[in-house]
């Protein structure tokens, strides 16, 4: 499927834009990059669109619009790369960048390698959207806005305060490598949110709610997750802790409900196995490959594929086509995240994970939309199975140290388990865990494996990027719970 | 590099870029315009091993506009500064605030409270912008060095990494302001790694780092110390373990002191307190920390990291008591959030390129207190020294606090083995009420920063569940 966008939209370096960059002139870039002895040069031409909308105390407060043009020019040599980028497309600030890029392999090296013959690579379509929701009437979004807004104030009398926000983009990337590809992609991305307070006696809570990915307006079509689904998952969540207690601290066993548990798993595991760190043995994962590293019910993919998730990505960030990558298969590792420079090193082929946030950085391996994928037992039969211990709904984000495999998981809604059943609602509270240790207590696989709704972005060296998560319910035989209750 | 250099011209030029653009947005039907205007460029050397791993380097220019049409706003940015662009950018902006409703408190500052004019603080070195990128390569490759040869344990590296940036900052308004200034800060940082067998069935890898960071080239410390200090703090967390879940002493190292000073802002802010997001609201005046507790916002300190001639509303910056000896002063307000709650603004307004003023901090500083750090340490009976906090479990609404930890044990005084995957948890207002020493380590390195100090106790959790 093909989206013809306005003019507004589309990237001045497309052909027939104000800055065009064709394949011609793209390969006098690349050599003027490699002209001091780099081995690799690419280009990464990135043009993005975003607009986003606030309602607060029910009025639009603000609306806002922002275009972001720029070419990042990265030129490696061994292991070592040199970067720079211009948000000005002209052949003199082009030249510079690519020639400052190269400047890492001055004084070493061999003469100018020539550059390939510039062929496309074929993208496969995970998130063909007709019509981005940037084209649409902006009366179209704050009727969205507004809905959620009634939707929460109606949920309950004790929501005081809704705050409720869309924000979308399209990026349009075009990228050009010294060893001949060539790979353009148009990446929408919309992203609503609502945020409730509750006020009862004298205590106040707060509940958010929210959803998205590489969807068109259509996302709202389904009724499950439409303006006032949101709003009101947000009231329920701030009411709901308002009753809240004291969470107990100590070791004990955990329940993950299905989908936002995911984090966890990013976390836990996902960041350790991306390749980057282990061709530098910091990870904990270094040398594993082959190895148990999980309980035998764990398998974890990372999987660029999934239609519209807010991590799917048709080509990554270097000009290779997102995949399906086994990452743990019934508990063994099999396989890292790779961008260029690891796969090269492991001497394999990239998986499609090199991505980076913007021109302004160059590429890491990043996980895409990362699950545990889903098991046997029945979700309501593994809440029983526990006499004493937390039930994890919902999260608001998390941490890992690479090296030592430590993470903490905020939770933003968890029950205290009672003899098999739910009890009271905890106040916010932390998990901490080891993340081999902690897959490898993974004793109980729910069959209801979900997908998180599109609201997590992963951070890595101060770059940013969409990504996904996804579990079934999942029982952890004990894990610290940072509660306060000793 | 001088072509790196941050000029008194560039920083005219944006003005004047600014000033420009708010002509060209009234022209364009707005009531009201401000712009903001920043240009910055960068340069990372980051060492791996002692080779090369990467060397960044570009410049980049931005401009946010934000205008105001019949009380309704719109907020827009761009990086495409020629003029036909900056035409299309204010006629959009126009269009784009006519959708949004009009907001009675977003009308621009009372034009006799703007700045009239910009104080020199001091805040740009010429020599940082001499740094090449060969240099800068020497300086990762002698703090890494140092690290490794240090101490053998050492075994592997996540590099050494020196960066600058450099930046000019224009803002104009229609109200009449205008006003730039150029800023310099450098950085050094070492990271190295150890293997840590102390746990033959779950070997682990413990990272750790060190740093030096200024506005001016010669007060950075020297590569030796910063690696050396880097491999100190790296080797000392071999072994670490959990500790039994209990209530104990809580010691925040000068790194994780600074966070919980950053949180008691989070809370202590006119945005927060509009949007009754803060469990501090209606505590202004109040006793909200321990009397030993006294946090001051300053945004003149010359050369300091956070210091700035004039916020993101346009007016004159001014030093703020945060909390004094435990009472919760005013909080600090941009004009909108003043307005919201019925006061004047602190002079506390932070303004991005693509957003709406808010409040924000300068130099946020915790007095120091009349202990050295080793006499605090040696009062200490039991406890927990904390030199890392991880994760984000902090909820303002309610102040529930819980996040996890790691760091050094304290027996009869002395920090013994070290302890990680735990977590630390107690009510914000707690933990502020129950700071029972404050050390006199006070370093300003970071634009948030507070001396170690301690809480009587909190809840450690570790290992064995509650009953």
């Amino acid at each position: 499927m093909t989206t013809t966008l306005p003019a507004a939209l589309r990237a001045p370096f497309g052909a027939g834009g104000a800055s065009a960059i064709d394949a011609q002139l793209a390969n006098r870039l690349l050599g003027l990059a490699l002209d001091a002895g780099g081995d690799y040069a690419d280009l990464y031409f990135e043009f993005r669109v975003s607009a986003d909308y606030v309602l607060e105390e029910e009025q639009v407060k603000t609306l806002g619009r922002g275009i972001t043009l720029g070419l990042g020019v990265r030129v490696t040599k061994g292991d070592a790369t040199g970067y720079a980028y211009c948000e000005d497309l002209s052949w003199e600030k082009m030249a510079h960048a690519a020639r400052t890029a190269g400047q890492i392999a001055a004084g070493g090296g061999h003469a100018p390698i020539g550059v390939g013959a510039l062929a496309s690579v074929t993208t496969p379509s995970f998130y063909a959207v007709p019509a981005p929701s940037l084209m649409m009437p902006a009366q179209d979004k704050l009727a969205l806005l507004r809905a959620a807004d009634r939707a929460a104030r109606a949920y309950d009398p004790r929501i005081v305060k809704v705050e409720t926000s869309f924000a979308e983009a399209i990026k349009e990337v075009l990228l050009f490598t010294s060893d001949g590809r060539m790979a353009t992609d148009v990446q929408p991305m919309l992203r609503f949110g609502v945020r409730a307070v509750a006020e009862d006696k004298g205590k106040r809570q707060s509940g958010s709610g929210g959803g998205g990915g590489r969807y068109g307006m259509e996302y709202f079509a389904d009724a499950t997750r439409d303006a006032a689904a949101h709003g009101r998952e947000a009231a329920r969540i701030a009411i709901a802790m308002l009753d809240a207690r004291d969470a107990p601290a100590g070791e004990m066993p955990v329940v993950l409900g299905p989908g936002d548990s995911g984090i966890l798993l990013h976390e836990a595991v996902g960041h350790g196995l991306e390749a980057d760190f282990n061709r530098k043995e910091t990870s904990n994962y270094t040398g594993q490959i082959g190895k148990p590293v999980a309980s035998p019910l764990c398998t974890v993919v990372d999987d660029g594929t999934i239609q519209s998730s807010r991590g799917a990505i048709n080509v990554d960030d270097e000009g290779y086509a997102g995949r399906t990558n086994t990452l743990i298969e019934k508990g063994i590792l099999v396989g890292y995240m790779h961008d260029r420079l690891s796969a090269k090193h492991y001497k394999i082929e990239p998986t499609g994970n090199g991505r980076r946030e913007s021109f302004r950085s160059m590429p890491l391996p990043r996980m895409t939309n990362t699950s545990l994928l889903g098991g046997t037992d029945d979700p309501d039969a593994i809440v029983k199975s526990v006499k004493r211990g937390i039930y994890a709904k919902r999260f608001s984000g998390g941490q890992v140290n690479i090296s030592n495999g430590d993470f903490v998981f905020s939770l933003s809604e968890s029950y205290l388990i009672e003899d098999g059943k739910l009890t009271a609602p905890l106040k916010g509270v932390n998990l901490i865990g080891n993340g081999p240790d902690v897959l490898r207590r993974v004793d109980m696989l729910g069959a209801d494996f979900q997908l998180s709704d599109g609201i997590w972005t992963c951070g890595k060296d101060g770059q940013s990027v969409p990504v996904n998560v996804g579990t079934p319910t999942v029982r952890i035989a004990s894990i610290t719970v940072g509660g306060t209750q000793a | 590099m001088s072509g790196a250099q941050v000029t008194e011209e560039t920083v005219k030029e944006l003005c004047d870029l600014a000033q420009l653009t708010v002509e060209l947005a009234k022209k364009a039907g707005a009531d009201d315009a401000e712009v903001l205007v920043r240009d910055g460029s960068e340069l990372t050397a980051k060492v791996r091993l002692g080779e090369p791993e990467l060397v960044q380097e570009a410049g980049s220019r931005a401009l946010g506009l934000r205008v105001l049409r019949n009380g309704k706003r719109a907020v827009t940015y761009t990086s495409d500064l020629r003029r036909e662009a900056l035409e299309a950018l204010c006629a959009e902006s126009v269009t784009l605030a006519d959708f949004a409703e009009p907001d009675e408190y977003a009308r621009p500052p009372d034009p006799r409270l703007l700045a009239t004019q910009v104080p020199d603080l001091d805040l740009y070195d010429p020599r940082v912008a001499e740094v090449d990128a060969a240099w800068a390569l020497r300086q990762a490759i002698a703090g890494e060095a140092a690290a490794r040869k240090h101490d053998a344990r050492v075994t592997n590296s996540e590099g050494g990494t020196w960066s600058r940036v450099l930046g000019a900052t224009a803002f104009a308004t229609s109200g009449g302001f205008v006003g730039g200034y150029r800023g310099s800060y450098a950085s050094l940082v070492v990271e190295p790694l150890c293997d840590d067998t102390t746990d033959a069935t779950n070997p682990k890898k413990r990272n750790g780092y060190w740093w030096t960071a200024s506005r001016f080239l010669a007060e950075l410390d020297d590569p030796d110390e910063v690696g050396q200090e880097a491999a100190r703090r790296t080797v000392a967390t071999l072994g670490s373990r959990k500790v039994e879940t209990q209530e104990c002493a809580i010691v925040f190292d000068p790194e994780v002191a600074r966070s919980i000073v950053g949180t008691v802002f989070s809370v202590a802010n006119g945005s927060s307190f509009w949007r009754k997001s803060s469990y501090l609201l209606g505590k202004e005046g109040e006793l909200i920390a321990s009397p030993l507790v006294t946090i001051i916002d300053d945004p003149t300190i010359r050369r300091a990291p956070g210091s700035k001639p004039f916020d993101g509303d346009g007016l004159p910056t001014r030093i703020n008591p945060v909390v004094e000896r435990g009472v919760l002063r005013p909080v600090l307000c941009d004009v909108y959030s003043g307005r919201k709650l019925g006061r004047e603004s602190t002079g506390s307004a932070g303004r991005g390129i693509g957003g709406n003023p808010g409040p924000t901090t300068t130099n946020l500083v915790m007095q120091k207190g009349t202990l050295t750090r080793a006499q605090l340490l040696a009062d200490t009976k039991r406890g927990l020294y904390v030199t890392n906090l991880m994760g984000f479990g902090f909820n303002p609404v309610t102040g529930d606090f819980s996040r996890g930890a790691a760091g050094f044990w304290i027996e009869n005084g002395e920090l013994t083995f070290p302890v990680s995957e735990i977590t630390i948890a107690a009510n914000f207002d707690e933990i502020l009420k129950r700071i029972d020493a404050v050390a006199d380590d006070l370093e300003l390195r970071s634009a948030t920063a507070a001396p170690t100090f301690r809480v009587s106790h909190m809840t450690l959790a570790g290992t064995s569940a509650s009953a």
